[in-house]
């Protein structure tokens, strides 16, 4: 096993972290990537799947649009966007990419999270003569909630595993370090970086269930 | 020529692309079909103990979804990458890596189908002299089968689309294709397998909800509570590993 113990040596050798190929470059350019990319799926899947959800329309736009979602290779797609003249502006494929496929379980989870709301809850609240404004914010939203988070934590995981991706089409991240490593046919660097990266994914999750958790307006 | 036009002003649709290459098109293809159909019944065959250990000590149950899900969370380069030390540059890192990624749904599916099983059917059985080898066989299996091929049809779909990453060690069907047309810039059969490799999930889909009518006609006539079982199974993990 020398690549393990050749990864180790990789991994704590500070020459590997410095300077443009290094990990700290290549973990913050993973993260601005991932972090842009969620936040502006977000602003575009959650109003549209809670707004459907809230008037109880386009079921089969948001379910089926994870399934096609699914079909879709992501590598393909990243290749497909370099090639196009969108990659001669850089990022631009990477992001595009990494937004379109965190849209799908952001608008599966959010609008079936508010499809399940008990519907007697919605009607005892209508009874008790709550708006539509009220009964969304006071009754659907909290419900939803706990899907809601489900659908950014898998958005989440999704956006740093294809940023990973992003390297084979020849962009940053942490993935180049891997893509490098196969270049160079350098196991233990190989090894080495996708043990960060998979490190990155598991903290991702992480602190996106501890987020969930910390802000669940339910808690008690 | 019109048609070899196509090749040198590098468009995206060519047919004569089509015509010069299509062995390579029908290898990748074939390829990936392979690797597909060996992970998600490698995934099957190793899912079902995992499932039946889980339902019959509960305290096994905990660990083994957790551990599958946290499998799902790696991402699929790092996955192919970490497997490298084991395995080198083989066709089996590639089925290996897609086998622990199947694991996650089907072993939440085939749990659910299992669990979903009406106490009155397996105490008849029971009753009726089953012994718990045939009980599971003859009852519970045939029973959980729908949440079962749920389960596979996700699996499958997923794993035709994340076997192109397999490229990177060159054994990603025609995922290979996608990432030699990227060095070399040649749009046509990017885009072309690009192409077949939807063509291929979808297909595959197809196929097992026909095969999935076929092995459970009883679904059609009224809902079951092992559908209503699958179809939540089937919901609540909705993103990809990619």
């Amino acid at each position: 096993m020398n690549a393990i113990t050749g990864a180790w040596e990789w991994l704590t050798t500070g020459a590997n972290w410095e300077g443009e190929k290094g990990v700290w470059h290549r973990l913050a350019e993973h993260l601005y990537f991932s972090g842009v990319c969620l936040a502006v799926a977000c602003a575009i899947a959650l109003p549209l799947a809670l707004y459907l959800g809230h008037m109880g329309k386009g079921g089969a736009l948001a379910v089926n649009i994870s399934n096609v979602g699914r079909a879709v290779p992501t590598l393909a797609l990243l290749i497909l966007l370099t090639l196009t003249p969108l990659g001669e502006h850089g990022d631009a494929p990477t992001l595009i990419a990494l937004v379109l496929f965190a849209v799908p379980p952001l608008l599966t989870n959010a609008y079936l999270g508010m499809r399940e709301v008990d519907r007697a809850v919605v009607e005892a609240a209508r009874g008790m003569g709550m708006s539509g404004g009220q009964l969304f914010a006071r009754v659907e939203l909290p419900l939803a909630y706990p899907l809601i988070m489900t659908g950014i934590r898998s958005a989440g995981v999704q956006v740093v595993a294809t940023a990973t991706l992003a390297a084979m089409a020849g962009e940053g991240g942490l993935g180049r370090i891997i893509t490098a490593g196969f270049n160079l046919q350098n196991t233990p660097q190989v090894v080495a970086g996708a043990v960060l990266v998979a490190l990155l994914a598991l903290l991702v999750e992480g602190v996106l269930v501890v987020a969930g958790r910390l802000f669940d307006p339910m808690r008690r | 020529m019109a048609e070899q036009n196509c090749l040198v002003t590098n468009d995206w649709i060519c047919g004569e692309y089509l015509r010069s290459r299509s062995q390579e098109l029908i290898d990748a293809t074939l390829q990936h079909v392979g690797i597909t159909v060996a992970s998600v019944a490698i995934g099957v065959a190793v899912a079902l103990p995992l499932a039946l250990l889980a339902r019959r000590f509960r305290f096994l149950a905990g660990p083994i979804l957790g551990v599958t899900t946290v499998l799902y969370s790696v991402p699929s380069l790092a996955m192919f990458s970490l497997l490298l030390p084991f395995f080198g540059l083989s066709v089996s890192l590639v089925v290996t890596g897609l086998v622990l990624y199947s694991l996650t749904v089907l072993v939440r599916n085939i749990l659910a189908g299992l669990q979903a099983v009406p106490e009155e059917a397996r105490d008849a059985a029971k009753g009726m002299g089953y012994g718990p080898l045939r009980l599971l066989w003859e009852v519970e299996l045939p029973l959980a089968l729908p949440a079962l091929l749920a389960g596979v049809r996700i699996t499958t779909v997923s794993t035709v689309a994340l076997t192109t990453v397999g490229a990177i060690v060159d054994y990603g069907g025609l995922g290979t294709l996608i990432l030699d047309g990227l060095d070399t810039t040649f749009k046509a059969q990017v885009l072309t397998a690009s192409v077949l490799c939807v063509l291929l999930a979808v297909t595959a889909d197809l196929l097992l909800l026909g095969l999935q009518r076929l092995l459970t006609p009883w679904t059609r006539a009224h809902r079951t509570r092992t559908s209503r079982a699958s179809r939540k199974a089937a919901v609540t993990k909705v993103a990809e590993p990619a």
